[in-house]
């Protein structure tokens, strides 16, 4: 008797685990010539390559190309210009499954695909942050790359100008330019970006970052990206 | 994580589109337009205006100051004009929103801009004010007797520079900066290799070096720097590359009237060079693998060609750089014009911000931004801002002042205002601007140059992905790119302005007949003016 319970036990929870219980297909199987996450990653750059992932945050549209992090249960992903014409991009909210066709490059470290089209698919997944604080200032960051990530118990430094935020790298800006602010960490101080297309003045997060004092000790999650180095586009502050 | 402003690429030429539809729709700026600007008899100084200024800076907070303090100084002299500075780090962005803006009426007074740029927006009537009358004005002219600022007098800008903001019988712009580009070569590398850098470069040099330095060891490091990255040749503008390449080569490109002739057999040449190269890994570029100067101050570039406006970035001692301490390189730097394929006879494109003044119904409006405009060209502003990037001042009056000339024999004073490599950038122009050329500005010219560039992306990211580069690749590639940026409707446009040959015989007949018509009309009308000068003569 309690052996048949543990077995009807494990046949539930494994249906649970498949999906299979309700008879749909698992949304987190790859499609036929689809790359896992694994054989993204170890493809080599300048060639195509085809995913499927889920939008997380779109960055931008232009000209009908958009720009997007996406991400599966795996691994992150940063279309660069894809193909996208201004109804379809209205359409990419996040969690949204896609299917997309490119070129994987690197363009100053991010790895990112390019050239790219898409194809909108059944399926939705909103990753939640991942915590890299620790991770900061080592070789294992770059592992997690363009994911969605958070940062705990950093402090607010100064920027470089007396106050705890520039706008652009060296307050070239104004208000709805790029926001560009130092935190540090066991006495590492690193530069976090609040992109202007990514999250514009209108945001929280760009009002919080412009607002934010020397010395506070913040929350923060964001994307990670990278230019010459982990640059991340952060997208909420949360002080402590 | 400081410049990295790859984020707007715009491709402009949809942006014609989107221009003729805003002002087909917007009979009121498109069709009519505003009435065209008359110069005021005098400066009403008892109102107070208040003008918009959209100024590009290189993400340079050094220029953004010198903006600032140009506005107040001028708020100074004219305390009655108040100047909004709104700050942009893209040409093409400004374009987009003056695009935009034009179908409102809320352009801005005065604009940092392109000639390119600006025949798009004389698609529209009235928008831009021709300048010609205004350098002319005795009192509010260039150097003109009611200026309360000593400015150029016109024969002190570089009649060069000047020609440039020239097109559809009008000066429409005046020159702000001029800079053109400059090679910034590793020289230590290039000795490395056991080659020695000739007075003049030349394309068949900087390929010979660039070659040699992708040879590697067992292991895949380079030998030249004993690191696993060496991109030996980047170009940052491939458009430049292009339009400078085929300039040398005295090949089309497109005419004054804007008939394009990019795509002839030396284009295609040049794009089979390019590739042999591409695929050695032996050349790349800015938009395929990032700036020049990263790769540069790393060890992993020896010729890096960009703007002498963004000296400031090159060499291992800049005052500017994007890459860590510890990824820094030591090597000496060399600055040359960019290579030629006839050492003889040098060309390089002269470049840099021009300033246009927007039309408004307020005529007075227009003046006081004129005045704004051209005390832009005053030595105050002119050496200031020069001085920040390999720049050169666009007036002889600051070129030669002395505190210019003090500037620039001050090179390698230090690594921060009398940086070497930046002032040789200057030095460069300055020694070379009768070798300067622009290209034709028309409406299509900016898609033109930006085609150009593309074709050079697109071999090289094709070579990249091991895509097979032959003459049907090249056929596929003009015809893309003419697709790409609707150079079609410019061919036909200018394939439309081509002698036609003599009229039909019926196309002649009603021509005459209109003729004739508007004769009779006018001997109508003379007729009964003079009896009417009659009566009224009668009538006292």
């Amino acid at each position: 008797m309690k052996k048949g319970f543990i077995a009807t036990l494990a046949l539930a929870l494994v249906l649970a685990l498949t999906g299979c219980g309700n008879g749909e297909p698992d949304q987190d199987e790859k499609s036929e010539g689809v790359m896992t996450y694994a054989e993204y990653e170890a493809a080599a750059l300048d060639t195509q390559v085809v995913i499927e992932a889920y939008v997380q945050a779109k960055q931008s549209w232009w000209e009908n190309q958009a720009t997007v992090y996406a991400q599966d249960k795996e691994g992150a992903y940063f279309l660069y210009n894809m193909a996208c014409s201004e109804e379809d991009y209205a359409k990419l909210t996040p969690g949204t499954k896609i299917k997309v066709t490119g070129y994987k490059t690197e363009w100053s470290g991010e790895v990112e695909i390019i050239d790219a089209t898409f194809e909108i698919l059944e399926g939705n997944y909103v990753a939640s942050a991942l915590d890299v604080t620790s991770l900061l200032g080592t070789d294992d960051l770059i592992a997690h790359q363009n994911k969605f990530v958070s940062f705990k118990g950093m402090t607010v430094e100064d920027a470089g100008n007396g106050s705890a935020f520039m706008y652009n790298w060296d307050g070239s800006g104004e208000e709805g330019s790029d926001l560009y602010f130092n935190v540090s960490l066991n006495g590492n101080t690193y530069t976090f970006t609040v992109e202007s297309y990514l999250c514009g003045a209108d945001t929280e997060v760009y009002q919080a970052v412009k607002a934010l004092e020397i010395g506070q000790t913040v929350d923060m999650e964001g994307f990670l990206y990278w230019y010459n180095g982990v640059n991340p586009h952060i997208t909420s502050v949360t002080v402590k | 994580m400081k410049k990295n402003n790859r984020k707007l690429r715009p491709r402009l030429l949809p942006l014609l589109t989107l221009l003729a539809a805003l002002l087909t729709l917007s009979g009121c700026h498109g069709s009519r337009g505003m009435e065209a600007f008359r110069i005021p008899e005098d400066f009403d100084t008892s109102r107070d205006y208040e003008i918009t200024f959209w100024a590009k800076n290189d993400t340079n907070k050094t220029q953004t100051d010198i903006y600032k303090k140009a506005i107040s100084d001028f708020h100074e002299l004219y305390p009655n004009i108040t100047v909004n500075l709104r700050l942009y780090t893209d040409y093409g962005r400004i374009y987009n929103d003056v695009i935009t803006n034009i179908s409102t009426g809320t352009t801005p007074n005065v604009c940092i801009t392109y000639p390119d740029h600006i025949a798009t927006y004389l698609t529209g009537v009235n928008i831009v004010v021709p300048l010609e009358e205004l350098f002319a004005d005795p009192r509010y002219g260039l150097g003109g007797s009611e200026l309360r600022f000593e400015g150029p007098a016109q024969a002190e800008i570089i009649p060069q520079f000047l020609e440039e903001c020239a097109f559809n019988e009008h000066y429409y712009a005046i020159p702000y900066m001029r800079s053109t580009e400059a090679c910034y070569v590793n020289r230590t590398y290039v000795e490395a290799l056991g080659f020695t850098l000739p007075e003049v470069l030349t394309w068949d040099f900087v390929w010979e070096v660039a070659e040699a330095a992708t040879a590697r060891d067992g292991d895949g490091t380079y030998l030249v720097n004993g690191q696993k990255v060496m991109i030996p040749f980047i170009y940052k503008s491939t458009d430049n590359m292009m339009i400078q390449m085929l300039e040398q080569k005295g090949a089309g490109y497109s005419t004054a009237q804007g008939e394009i002739q990019i795509f002839n057999d030396t284009t295609r040449e040049l794009l089979y060079t390019v590739a042999e190269h591409a695929k050695t890994g032996a050349f790349s570029t800015f938009k395929i693998s990032s700036y020049p100067a990263n790769f540069l101050n790393a060890g992993q570039c020896i010729f890096a060609i960009d703007s002498t406006a963004g000296a400031t970035w090159m060499g291992t001692h800049a005052p500017l750089s994007d890459i860590s301490e510890e990824a820094l390189v030591e090597f000496e730097t060399e600055v040359y014009p960019i290579p030629q394929f006839d050492p003889d006879t040098p060309r390089m494109i002269s470049q840099g911000p021009s300033v246009c003044v927007f039309n408004k119904p307020d005529h007075q409006e227009v003046l006081a931004s004129w005045l704004f405009a051209q005390y832009l060209l005053t030595n105050e502003v002119q050496i200031a801002y020069a001085e920040t990037e390999g720049y050169v001042p666009v007036t002889s009056m600051a070129q030669n002042s002395a505190r210019y000339q003090d500037y620039l024999s001050r090179s390698g004073q230090d690594n921060d205002t009398y940086y070497d490599i930046k002032i040789r950038a200057s030095q460069l122009l300055l020694t070379h601007v009768e070798d300067t050329f622009v290209t034709p500005v028309f409406n299509g010219s900016a898609s033109l140059r930006d085609a150009a560039g593309q074709m050079i992306e697109s071999v090289t990211k094709s070579v990249n992905r091991k895509e097979t580069i032959d003459s049907a690749y090249m056929d596929k590639l003009y015809e893309n790119v003419t697709s790409m940026y609707r150079l079609q409707a410019t061919m036909q446009a200018t394939s439309d302005k081509k002698d036609l040959g003599p009229l039909p015989p019926m196309a002649a007949a009603l021509l005459a007949g209109l003729g004739i018509t508007w004769l009779l009309i006018g001997a109508y009308v003379a007729h009964g003016a003079a009896k009417n000068r009659k009566k009224r003569q009668n009538h006292h």
